[in-house]
C-alpha cells in the first residue's frame, strides 16, 4: 500500500508563450504509515507535485499510482483515489466555503454518503484531532483567526478518514504551539497507519519528522533520501533558497574550524559532542 | 533615557461586535486592559500565539479599530476623535497579514502609488516615492507587471512598498513573513533592518522568534493581555512561561541559553551564528 510516482512530469500551458515546465522526471514512493516530505524553494514545483497525488492535476509525463491504482483521466478509480488521498491546501481560504465550521467539516463525509446520524461523531472526532476548539462550530470559518482557519481546513479533510494526508505548507501562519500540536497530530496519524506527505520549505520540520525527504529545485529532483543523508547532501551541494537550520549551519561552521562534531540539526546532539554527556 | 513616544495604549479593552464569547454567552474581549508605548526609532516585536490579540492590537495603532474602553494616542492624538484619523494614518502605515487584503491596483506601480495619491501628494513626488519604494523592496523590475502575476512573496513585498511610499515615520507589519520562504523572509528582514537603521519606527507582529533577534524590544500578548515586556535577550532567558504563552525558543537561542547557564560560554546577549562559532572555538 503506497503512493508511487514514476518519471512524473508536468508542463503548464503547453504550446503557448506561457509554457512552463513545472516538474520533470520525478520518481519516489512512500508507504502508508510513513512520513514523506517534499522540500524546496518557492516555485520549485512542490505544490504542483502535491496536486498530482489525488488527481487534481493529471500526469502529462510518467505515472502516479495510489495503492496500485493509476491516476489518469476518465479512470473509474479517480473517485476512489480522491477518497483515499486527502489534500489540505496552502491557503485555507482556497478550501473553506461553508456557512459554519460544522458544515465545513461535515461536507466531505456527507459527500461520500455517510449517514446523517454518523456525521456529528465524524465532525467531533476531526475537530478534536485537528485541535480546534468546540466554540468554533457555529461560527463562520471566515471569522476564525488565521491559525484556527488552518485547523478547520485540516479537520474538514480528516473527517473523510483518508488513507493518505497531503499537506501543502500547513505550518505557515501557525504559532509554534499550534505547529507542535500539528506535528504531533501527524506523528499520531502516521503511527495509526496513515501515509503523510508534507510539502514544506521548513527543513527543520522535514528533518525532524520525516522517514524520507525529496528535495526539488526548479521542477527537478535533487535528492530523495533519509533525513541525515539529505542534510549531508544539502551541506555539500547547497540548493539556493533552501536554508539549512541554524544549528546545522553552526555545526557545519564548527566542523570547518576543525571541531570534532557531527553535522546535525539537533542542539542537544551538538552540545553532547562538544562537552560530553552530563 | 526613553525617546519620544509614537503610540501609546492606555488601558485598552476591545470587544469585537459578534466576536467570540465564553460558555455563558458573555462576549470575550480580544484585548483586556492593554497598556504600553511604542518609542520613536525603535524596532518593537509584538509577540503572541494565534488568537492572542496581536492583529487586533495592531489595528488600534492606526485607528482601524477604536478601543471599547481606554484610549489609544498616536503622536498626541486620540484615535477616538474621528477628525484625527486621516492624520494618524499618514503617520502610521500598516502592512496586513495577507497581502491580498491590501493590493488594490492592477499594475505594480499603480498599486504602490495608491497610498500617496490618497494623501494628496503631488504627482512628480509620487513618482519618485514609488520608484524608491520599489527599489527598496526589490520590485523595480516588475513595476509594469499586473499585480495578479506576482508570486506570494512578491505580493507581500508589494504590500510593504505601498506602505513605504506613504513615507510615514512609523510602520506596523502584521506577520509580514508568514507566506514567505526562508530567502524571502531574510530579504524582507534585511529591508526592515535598513529602514530601522535609517530611523523609522517599526512594529513587527510575529510568533516566529527566529525573526526578532534584531529587534530592540519585545512585548508579549497572551489571551488579550500584555504578559511581558523587555529586551530580546532577556526574553529568551525567561523560558519558564513560553509554553503557556504559546511561544517556542528557537533552537539557536535554546543552545545559547543552555551553554550560558552552565557557564560554558560568556555571551550576555544572544549571538549570531558566527558569534557562537567564535565563542566555541576559543
Amino acid at each position: 500500500m503506497s503512493i508511487k510516482a514514476v518519471n512524473l512530469g508536468h508542463t503548464y500551458h503547453p504550446g503557448t508563450p506561457l509554457e512552463t515546465c513545472a516538474l520533470k522526471n520525478i520518481s519516489f514512493e512512500f508507504d502508508r504509515g510513513t512520513w514523506f516530505s517534499v522540500a524546496g524553494h518557492t516555485g520549485s514545483g512542490k505544490s504542483t507535485l502535491a496536486q498530482h497525488l489525488n488527481g487534481l492535476l493529471l500526469p502529462m509525463e510518467g505515472q502516479v499510482w495510489v495503492d496500485g491504482m493509476e491516476v489518469k483521466e476518465k479512470s473509474r478509480s479517480l473517485q476512489e483515489i480522491r477518497r483515499k488521498v486527502g489534500l489540505v491546501f496552502q491557503y485555507p481560504e482556497q478550501q473553506l466555503f461553508a456557512e459554519t465550521v460544522y458544515d465545513e467539516i461535515a461536507f466531505a463525509p456527507r459527500n461520500w454518503g455517510v449517514p446523517e446520524n454518523e456525521i456529528p461523531q465524524r465532525v467531533n472526532l476531526a475537530m478534536e484531532q485537528a485541535g480546534l476548539e468546540k466554540n468554533c462550530l457555529k461560527r463562520s470559518p471566515f471569522n476564525l483567526s488565521g491559525g484556527e482557519k488552518r485547523k478547520a481546513a485540516i479537520a474538514s479533510v480528516l473527517s473523510s478518514v483518508p488513507d493518505y494526508l497531503v499537506l501543502d505548507e500547513p505550518t505557515a501562519g501557525l504559532d509554534s504551539y499550534s505547529r507542535k500540536e500539528l506535528t504531533s497530530l501527524l506523528v499520531r496519524l502516521r503511527s495509526e497507519g496513515m501515509g503523510i506527505l508534507l510539502v514544506t520549505h521548513d527543513l527543520d520540520i522535514a528533518l525532524q519528522f520525516s522517514d524520507s525527504i525529496l528535495v526539488l529545485q526548479g521542477g527537478t529532483q535533487v535528492v530523495w533520501k533519509k533525513p541525515q543523508a539529505v542534510l549531508e547532501h544539502l551541506q555539500a551541494n547547497p540548493v539556493p533558497g533552501l536554508k539549512l537550520p541554524d544549528i546545522a549551519q553552526l555545526s557545519a561552521a564548527l566542523r570547518e574550524k576543525g571541531k570534532n562534531v557531527p553535522l546535525t540539526w539537533q542542539w542537544k546532539c551538538l552540545k553532547t559532542a562538544l562537552f560530553g554527556e552530563k | 533615557m526613553h525617546q519620544k513616544t509614537v503610540c501609546e495604549l492606555r488601558d485598552v479593552t476591545y470587544v469585537y461586535p459578534g466576536g467570540a464569547s465564553d460558555d455563558s454567552g458573555t462576549p470575550r474581549p480580544a484585548l483586556r486592559n492593554v497598556s504600553f508605548s511604542v518609542y520613536e526609532g525603535e524596532w518593537l516585536a509584538l509577540l503572541g500565539s494565534n488568537g492572542s490579540g496581536k492583529s487586533t492590537l495592531a489595528k488600534h495603532l492606526n485607528a482601524l479599530l477604536v478601543p471599547t474602553q481606554g484610549d489609544c494616542v498616536v503622536h498626541g492624538m486620540s484615535t477616538k476623535e474621528e477628525k484625527n484619523t486621516f492624520l494618524i494614518r499618514s503617520l502610521v502605515a500598516m502592512v496586513f497579514q495577507n497581502p491580498e487584503n491590501q493590493i488594490v491596483g492592477t499594475v505594480v506601480e499603480e498599486d504602490t502609488a495608491f497610498g500617496p495619491e490618497n494623501q494628496g501628494i503631488p504627482p512628480e513626488e509620487i513618482e519618485a516615492r514609488v520608484e524608491t519604494a520599489l527599489k527598496v523592496t526589490g520590485l523595480i523590475g516588475k513595476r509594469k507587471k499586473p499585480t495578479y502575476t506576482l508570486s506570494g512573496g512578491e505580493k507581500q513585498r508589494l504590500a510593504v512598498a505601498g506602505a513605504l511610499a506613504m513615507e510615514t515615520p512609523c510602520l506596523v507589519l502584521d506577520e509580514p513573513t508568514a507566506m514567505l520562504d526562508p530567502t524571502g523572509r531574510d530579504d524582507l528582514l534585511t529591508v526592515l533592518g535598513n529602514l530601522h537603521a535609517a530611523g523609522k519606527t517599526i512594529v513587527s507582529i510575529t510568533h516566529r522568534l527566529e525573526e526578532i533577534l534584531r529587534c530592540d524590544r519585545a512585548v508579549v500578548l497572551h489571551a488579550g493581555e500584555v504578559v511581558w515586556e523587555g529586551s530580546i535577550s532577556a526574553l529568551f532567558l525567561t523560558n519558564g512561561s513560553f509554553r503557556e504563552w504559546g511561544l517556542d525558543t528557537p533552537p539557536l537561542a535554546a543552545f545559547w541559553r543552555d551553554l550560558q547557564s552552565e557557564n560554558r560560554i560568556d555571551l550576555p546577549s544572544i549571538p549570531s551564528i558566527p558569534g557562537l562559532v567564535d565563542a566555541l572555538c576559543q
